[in-house]
C-alpha cells in the first residue's frame, strides 16, 4: 500500500484537548484512511474516548481542527449527521421507557431533522437493520430486559440506521460474549466492504491483528498510526503502555 | 356550570397540563427541580409586581417564567463547577430565591394581596369566583381559560417535539450529534415547566403543582414500558387523582388541594405495591419463585451427588436431608 494514493476520511490536525486546564490529549495529528477498519488502542486514561468525542465535535478543543474529507460535502454540520455513533453501553439509562424498536428508530432522526416524524421508509429501515444484527425478534422488547451483548447489538443497529459514511464505536466488545463479538466483527467487516470507514476504541490487544487493518496507538499523544502489520509491534506497544513487559505474549 | 363542576374541571386541566412535562422531568431525573421552580417563581412574580404595580399584568407571568429558567440555570451552573452535587445546588438556590421573595413581600408589599399561604396552598375553592366575562356574558371561570391555554401549549409542544424530547432525554450525546441541541431542548422544556407552574399555581397552589407534576409520571412509569403510553397514562392518572381528590375533599369537608395531593400519593402507593411487572408484590413473588427454583435445583443436585455413594442408605435418611439442605 503506497501512502500517497490513500484517500483519507478524517484528518485531525494539532488537536489539544484539556479538562480544566489539565491536558488529556496533546497535539494529536492523525489521518484516518477511508474504507478501513481502524482500532484506537491505548491504556486507561490515554484519552481514547476523549479523542472520539473531539472528532465528533462534542468537545471544544483548546487548539486544532478535525476535518472530514468527503468529496460531496465538506460541511461539518452535514457530516455530523452522517457519522454513525456507538457509545459505551453504560452511557444511557436502560430503564428508560422504550422498546428496542424505539431506540433503533432514533438512528433515523438525524436525516429527518426537527419536527418531521419518522415515515414508512424509516420504519422499514429500522426492521432491516434489526434483522442485520439478529435482533428482529426483540423489536418490541423493553430495553431493560436486554443482556449486555443485546444492548451492544441494539446500539450497532441504531448506528446502521444512521446510514453513515464513518462509524465511531466506543468499546463495542465490552461485556459481550465470544459469539456476539464474532457477530459484531463480521458486521464491521461488512460495513468496511461497502467502502465505509470504521473507527473502534478497542482494549483487547490480542485480537487487533485479526480484527483490524489499521491501528492508532495513543497515550495522550499519538505513539504510532498506520497499517497493523507496520505499526503494531512490541516496540510501539511498550512505548504506548510505558511497560517493559512483553504485552503480546507469544502471539507475535 | 356549577361551581363544583368548574372546580373539578380546572383541577383536571391543571393535572393533565402538569403531568405532561412532568414525565420528562422524571425521566431526566430532575423531579426536585420542579419543587424548586414552583417556589422560586414567586420572586419573579414579586419583581414583576414592583415593576407594574398591577397583580393581573402579564409581566408577572413573564417574570415568573423567566425566574424559573434562571433557577434551572443557576442550579446547573453551580453543579457544573463539580464542587457540589446537583441536589445540593437545588438546596442552595431554591431557599435563597424563595426567601428573597418572602422578604420583599413582607417588607414592601404587606398591604397588597400577595399572600404567601395562598401561593403555597392555593385555593381551588375560590377559583370559580373569578369570572371570564366577554361582552357582558359570563362564559365560565377565568381559571378554566388560563389553564386551558396552558394545557393546549403543553400538548402541542409535546406532540410537535416528541421525537426531540425523547432522544435528548435518552441519549443526549447522540441527540447533539444528530443536530438536536440538548441544551436548547432542555431550556425549552424548562420554559414549558416554568410557564405551567406559573399558570397552574395561581389556581391550585405550588404544593399541588409539584404533586401533579411528579406523582402521575412516576406512577405511570411503573405501569408501562413505552414513552407514549407513559405520557397518556400519567395524564389519565393525574385527571383521576384530581376528581377523586375533590370527591374525597367534599365528603370529608377538608382542603381540596390537600386532598388531591394525598390522592396522588395513594394512587402511587397502590400502583407501587400492585403493579403487574414493576410492582413490589410481583417483584417479591418473582424473587421468591427464583429462590424456590434455586432450592429445588440445589436439592436435586445434592441427591444426584449422593447417588452411588457407599453410605447411600444413611445419607438418604430423613434427618440427613434436614441437615444437608441447610
Amino acid at each position: 500500500m503506497s501512502k500517497d494514493i490513500i484517500d483519507y476520511a478524517v484528518e485531525v490536525e494539532d488537536l489539544t484537548v484539556a479538562y480544566d486546564a489539565k491536558p488529556v490529549l496533546w497535539e494529536i495529528d492523525l489521518k484516518i484512511p477511508k474504507g478501513q477498519l481502524m482500532a484506537v488502542v491505548g491504556p486507561n486514561g490515554a484519552g481514547k474516548t476523549t479523542l472520539m468525542k473531539a472528532m465528533l465535535g462534542l468537545l471544544t478543543p483548546v487548539t486544532g481542527a478535525v476535518r472530514f474529507m468527503d468529496k460531496e460535502s465538506k460541511d461539518i454540520r452535514f457530516m455530523k449527521k452522517h457519522i454513525g455513533y456507538v457509545p459505551q453501553s453504560g452511557s444511557v439509562d436502560w430503564d428508560f421507557p422504550a422498546t428496542v424498536f424505539d431506540v433503533v428508530l432514533m438512528g433515523c432522526y438525524g436525516k429527518l431533522g426537527w419536527i418531521r416524524r419518522p415515515r414508512k421508509a424509516d420504519i422499514e429501515l429500522t426492521y432491516t437493520v434489526l434483522k442485520k444484527v439478529g435482533m428482529e425478534d426483540y423489536a418490541l422488547r423493553q430495553i431493560s430486559q436486554l443482556s449486555g451483548g443485546q444492548q451492544q447489538r441494539v446500539f450497532l443497529a441504531r448506528a446502521l440506521a444512521q446510514e453513515a459514511e464513518i462509524y465511531f464505536m466506543d468499546e463495542p466488545f465490552k461485556g459481550v460474549d465470544v459469539q456476539t463479538e464474532k457477530a459484531i466483527i463480521l458486521l464491521l467487516k461488512e460495513i468496511k466492504e461497502q467502502g465505509k470507514t470504521v473507527v473502534v476504541v478497542h482494549h483487547d490487544l490480542q485480537t487487533v491483528p485479526d480484527y483490524f487493518d489499521w491501528v492508532t496507538l495513543i497515550n495522550l499523544r499519538v505513539v504510532a498510526s498506520g497499517p497493523v502489520e507496520e505499526v503494531f509491534h512490541e516496540d510501539n506497544l511498550q512505548k504506548t503502555y510505558k511497560s517493559t513487559k512483553t504485552l503480546l505474549g507469544s502471539e507475535v | 356550570m356549577s361551581p363544583q363542576f368548574e372546580i373539578q374541571l380546572i383541577a383536571v386541566i391543571v393535572a393533565v397540563a402538569c403531568s405532561l412535562p412532568g414525565v420528562f422531568l422524571v425521566l431526566r431525573k430532575m423531579s426536585m427541580m420542579s419543587d424548586s421552580i414552583t417556589h422560586t417563581i414567586l420572586l419573579g412574580i414579586v419583581l414583576g409586581f414592583f415593576m407594574t404595580h398591577n397583580l393581573s399584568s402579564p409581566i408577572l407571568i413573564l417574570g415568573a417564567a423567566l425566574m424559573g429558567v434562571i433557577t434551572v440555570w443557576l442550579t446547573e451552573t453551580l453543579s457544573r463547577t463539580r464542587l457540589l452535587a446537583e441536589d445540593a445546588a437545588i438546596g442552595i438556590v431554591f431557599p435563597l430565591l424563595f426567601s428573597i421573595a418572602i422578604i420583599l413581600i413582607t417588607r414592601y408589599a404587606g398591604s397588597v394581596h400577595l399572600d404567601t399561604d395562598s401561593v403555597l396552598l392555593g385555593e381551588l375553592a375560590f377559583a370559580p369566583f373569578d369570572r371570564m366575562i366577554i361582552g357582558g356574558v359570563d362564559i365560565g371561570a377565568k381559571a378554566i381559560y388560563t389553564t386551558g391555554i396552558l394545557l393546549l401549549i403543553n400538548v402541542t409542544a409535546i406532540i410537535v417535539f416528541f421525537k426531540e424530547l425523547e432522544i435528548s432525554a435518552f441519549d443526549p450525546i447522540l441527540s447533539a450529534l444528530l443536530g438536536f441541541s440538548p441544551a436548547l431542548i432542555h431550556y425549552g422544556l424548562m420554559t414549558c415547566v416554568s410557564l405551567t407552574t406559573v399558570g397552574a399555581f395561581q389556581a391550585v397552589g405550588s404544593i399541588l403543582v409539584v404533586a401533579f407534576m411528579i406523582g402521575p409520571p412516576i406512577t405511570a412509569y411503573l405501569l408501562t414500558d413505552s414513552l407514549k403510553y407513559m405520557l397518556l397514562l400519567s395524564a389519565l392518572i393525574g385527571a383521576a387523582n384530581a376528581i377523586l381528590g375533590y370527591q374525597a375533599a367534599a365528603f370529608f369537608d377538608v382542603s381540596i388541594a390537600g386532598s388531591m395531593a394525598v390522592m396522588t400519593g395513594l394512587t402511587f402507593l397502590l400502583v407501587f405495591i400492585f403493579a403487574p411487572h414493576h410492582g413490589f408484590v410481583s417483584t417479591l413473588r418473582r424473587r421468591n419463585q427464583l429462590k424456590l427454583e434455586f432450592a429445588k435445583m440445589t436439592f436435586l443436585f445434592h441427591i444426584y451427588n449422593q447417588e452411588g455413594n457407599e453410605r447411600n442408605d444413611c445419607k438418604a435418611s430423613v434427618d440427613e436431608i434436614q441437615t444437608h439442605s441447610h
